[in-house]
């Protein structure tokens, strides 16, 4: 860390424990709405199954949102401790926007949860279901807030600059900024696809180990519609948020796409390549003519700015956002497949017993995370030099700290989440490992002769 | 009165409920040490475990609310308290962290016990060291944080570290001597009148010592008058002090948690009459420091029609698990 400025390093530090944060709010996010809908589905049917995935998901969800809590209450200081220059400059609109989030959604998912939780014994069957309703409320309000917060930074709009801040001058053009409409829906299904990985991935393993118990059969199909719906739905808003980017953040298209001079009667795409910010090429670059132009206008020849059109001082990294744009779009087009791989298996009725699939959706159970951190990792780095596009650098930003303070504070952090979030995400992994209890009642029929010639052990799993 | 001040009101009533609600969850953590036995440490934290959260979101509504209408406030306080505000924080995951993860460890129960006991008491000693060092004052340049980085490590501010760690211990004792009963709810109530002696010395000290230490401030208590005014304070605080002395020999249940609550109040009230009109001591007021009109008419509006509710919803929370924590009361 020898040459690392106080502001390289307070770029790292929360560049660190933003992405660690993001992780487990993603997974609480989906998991709540699913648990939701798992206990509707009891209250409904009555089916014990339901009860018991309910409970098991509400174990996992309680270690997720623990986190979520606890690297969220650094979130909520690191504004000020490291970024004073954007706190005092943006505070008057962001501060709001973060207040109505604690208001609306931190409370009344703490004050439930409880009862979510702990309440099985104290509280009505409906009220118990109330409580969990607003929990997963409370997960889809908290990101209402904060991506309106995070947009705003993006495509500011609805405001002045008097006396070194800003003036809020009209709220609903603050909150519907020109991105925000896709940023929510972007996060909002991916935080379900983020679940749903999850779910599938656990409902694949206990399949590998021979379990065909209605629990983890349901869980299983649960997941997997879910993917088939969101998974292309998430392409189509991707699609729509790269126009609404090309429109009020070209540099960051540019970036993207690793373009440096702008093309005439039709953009090609760089399949991949490598952007060089000095030399200002992309070396080694796979093109696809007028591909750019097409999925970035929707038109034979439209045209994109490449980043020589921006000064120097004002473009992003665009070896980063390159690459994590391309493992961000991978990722999605492979959920898609795989989505529809399990409808052809579901027809075929062989979405229980094909390993290959089952083996699949284990190995995507991270992709979720992967995919949302390299999303984000494109639209933050992507928007750089700027903290509020346009108006407010990142440089301004930072506190007055000194460059001692942030590595030691940085050094702290690192230790920390790693011991304590690892060390969570190793229970979250032991829970999943064991999964949801065997119905006692309505044993597992034991698999057929055939389907146990792989020398899968039924009932192994629950040791 | 003015928007400014009814911001400042709010805040300050944030504040004060999240010392009082999570002071008590300090303050079990910080009491640990004394009660090795397993089981009865597994009464202790299945008590404050459906609350604790919920109780920490005050804090982050203490953040987001001076970021909101303070910025300035938000700005130059966090990043001159950098290190101290850091480490509360650190010690904050340990202490939420520990209770999800203790009551699922085995071989390393102890370990997560540790840093139950470790993450509650540094968050205490920080908060209080925070205070400490914002009463004697943060030098500011141009509306920026202007001194050195060590600037906190007083004295002064070790003293409102160790001061804050007792009033949470008292909370702590109290809550728990109204969750349990027997033989626990015995030893908790002898740990209650010695708390009860400490802190009241801590209140002393700090009361004599801010004057000196902040020349305003003494300006403040002894020049205008306020003295007087203020002079029933103490008095409640001796009365306060009998009163909890009584309840523990007679062992009431809530009594004494009330008591502590009365305590801690009447603290925090000469608390903000010595800051008042202030935002940071000395050096900005909080008319100086608001956030314009419009931020904080936005806010405002959500915050009361909002707040009450979550008032609201936080009470039904509390008594939906009112009573003596059972052993074994976990997830079903």
């Amino acid at each position: 860390m020898m040459d690392l400025s106080a502001l390289d390093l307070s770029r790292l530090q929360f560049a660190f424990t933003v992405s660690f944060h993001i992780i487990f709010p993603a997974m609480s996010i989906g998991l709540a709405s699913f648990i939701a809908v798992l206990e509707a589905a009891w209250l409904m049917t009555g089916k014990p199954h339901y009860k018991a995935l309910c409970v098991f998901w509400s174990k996992v969800f309680a270690i997720g949102f623990g986190m979520g809590v606890v690297s969220g209450v650094v979130m909520a200081y690191q504004f000020g401790t490291n970024w004073a220059g954007f706190s005092r400059f943006a505070g008057p609109i962001t501060g709001p926007l973060l207040t109505y989030e604690v208001m609306t959604a931190f409370f009344l998912e703490a004050g439930f949860l409880g009862i979510m939780l702990f309440g099985w014994d104290r509280v009505g069957r409906r009220a118990h279901f109330g409580a969990t309703l607003l929990v997963a409320i409370g997960t889809l309000i908290s990101t209402f807030w904060i991506l309106a917060s995070n947009s705003w930074m993006q495509t500011p709009q609805g405001y002045a600059v008097e006396n070194g801040h800003v003036v809020p001058l009209d709220w609903f053009k603050i909150i519907f900024n020109p991105s925000f409409p896709y940023r929510l829906a972007h996060m909002a299904i991916a935080a379900f696809i983020v679940g749903a990985l999850v779910v599938a991935a656990t409902g694949a393993w206990h399949l590998l180990r021979g379990r065909r118990d209605p629990a983890v059969k349901t869980m299983f199909s649960m997941a997997l519609w879910l993917l088939l719906v969101l998974a292309p739905v998430q392409a189509i808003v991707g699609d729509q948020h790269g126009l609404n980017t090309r429109k009020y953040q070209p540099a960051k298209i540019a970036a993207i796409e690793g373009l440096w001079k702008t093309e005439k009667g039709g953009t090609s795409l760089n399949l991949i390549g490598f952007p060089d910010m000095q030399a200002e090429v992309t070396r080694y670059a796979i093109k696809v003519p007028h591909l750019g132009s097409v999925i970035l206008t929707h038109s034979w020849t439209g045209e994109i700015r490449g980043l020589k059109e921006f000064p120097k001082e004002d473009r992003p990294n665009s070896l980063i956002v390159f690459w994590s744009f391309r493992i961000m779009a991978a990722l999605g087009m492979l959920m898609i497949l795989l989505a529809l791989i399990g409808l052809t298996l579901r027809r075929h009725h062989r979405i229980y017993e094909s390993q290959f699939f089952q083996r699949c959706m284990l190995a995507m159970g991270p992709a979720g995370f992967i995919t949302l951190l390299a999303g984000w990792v494109t639209t933050e780095a992507g928007r750089q030099p700027w903290v509020v596009y346009g108006v407010l650098r990142t440089a301004q930003a930072v506190s007055p700290v000194t460059q001692q303070d942030v590595s030691v504070s940085l050094m702290v952090f690192v230790v920390a989440y790693f011991l304590v979030f690892c060390t969570g995400i190793y229970y979250i992994f032991k829970l999943l490992r064991l999964g949801p209890p065997l119905d006692e009642e309505n044993p597992a029929p034991v698999p057929n002769a055939n389907a146990n010639s792989s020398g899968r052990r039924p009932l192994a799993a629950v040791e | 009165m003015d928007i400014t001040t009814i911001w400042a009101a709010i805040i300050a009533l944030g504040l004060f409920m999240y010392v009082a609600l999570d002071g008590f969850d300090l303050g079990v953590g910080l009491i640990f040490p004394f009660f090795p036995d397993d089981g009865e440490r597994d009464i202790m934290i299945s008590s404050i475990s459906p609350v604790w959260d919920g109780n920490e979101t005050w804090l982050v509504l203490g953040g987001a609310a001076l970021f909101a209408v303070f910025p300035e406030v938000y700005s130059i306080v966090l990043s001159a308290l950098y290190l101290p505000v850091v480490t509360m924080l650190v010690c904050l995951i340990f202490r939420g962290v520990s209770f999800e993860i203790r009551e699922k460890a085995s071989r390393t129960k102890n370990l997560w016990n540790l840093a139950f006991i470790a993450g509650s008491a540094g968050t205490a000693f920080f908060q209080g060291v925070i205070l400490g060092a914002y009463l004697q004052g943060i030098s500011v340049a141009d509306g920026v944080f202007a001194g050195p980085s060590f600037f906190w490590l007083t004295p002064f501010s070790l003293l409102t570290g160790f001061g804050l760690m007792a009033t949470y211990a008292l909370l702590g004792s109290c809550w728990l001597a109204m969750k349990t009963d027997g033989n626990l709810q015995h030893r908790l109530h002898s740990l209650i009148r010695p708390l009860t002696v400490v802190l009241l010395v801590f209140m002393v000290v700090v009361s004599i010592w801010t004057p000196l230490t902040n020349a305003q401030i003494a300006a403040r208590w002894f020049n205008s008058g306020l003295l007087y005014r203020l002079l029933p304070v103490p008095f409640l605080v001796v009365i306060s002090a009998l009163f909890m002395f009584r309840a523990v020999r007679r062992r009431y249940d809530t009594a004494p948690f009330l008591l502590a609550l009365l305590l801690v109040l009447l603290g925090y009230a000469g608390l903000l009459v010595s800051i008042w009109p202030y935002a940071v001591p000395n050096v900005i007021t909080l008319e100086e420091a608001a956030a314009p009109r419009s931020s904080q008419l936005f806010t405002l509006v959500g915050a009361v029609i909002i707040l009450p509710i979550i008032l609201a919803y936080t009470t039904v929370g509390y008594r939906v698990f009112r009573g003596k924590t059972s052993p074994g009361a976990k997830y079903h």
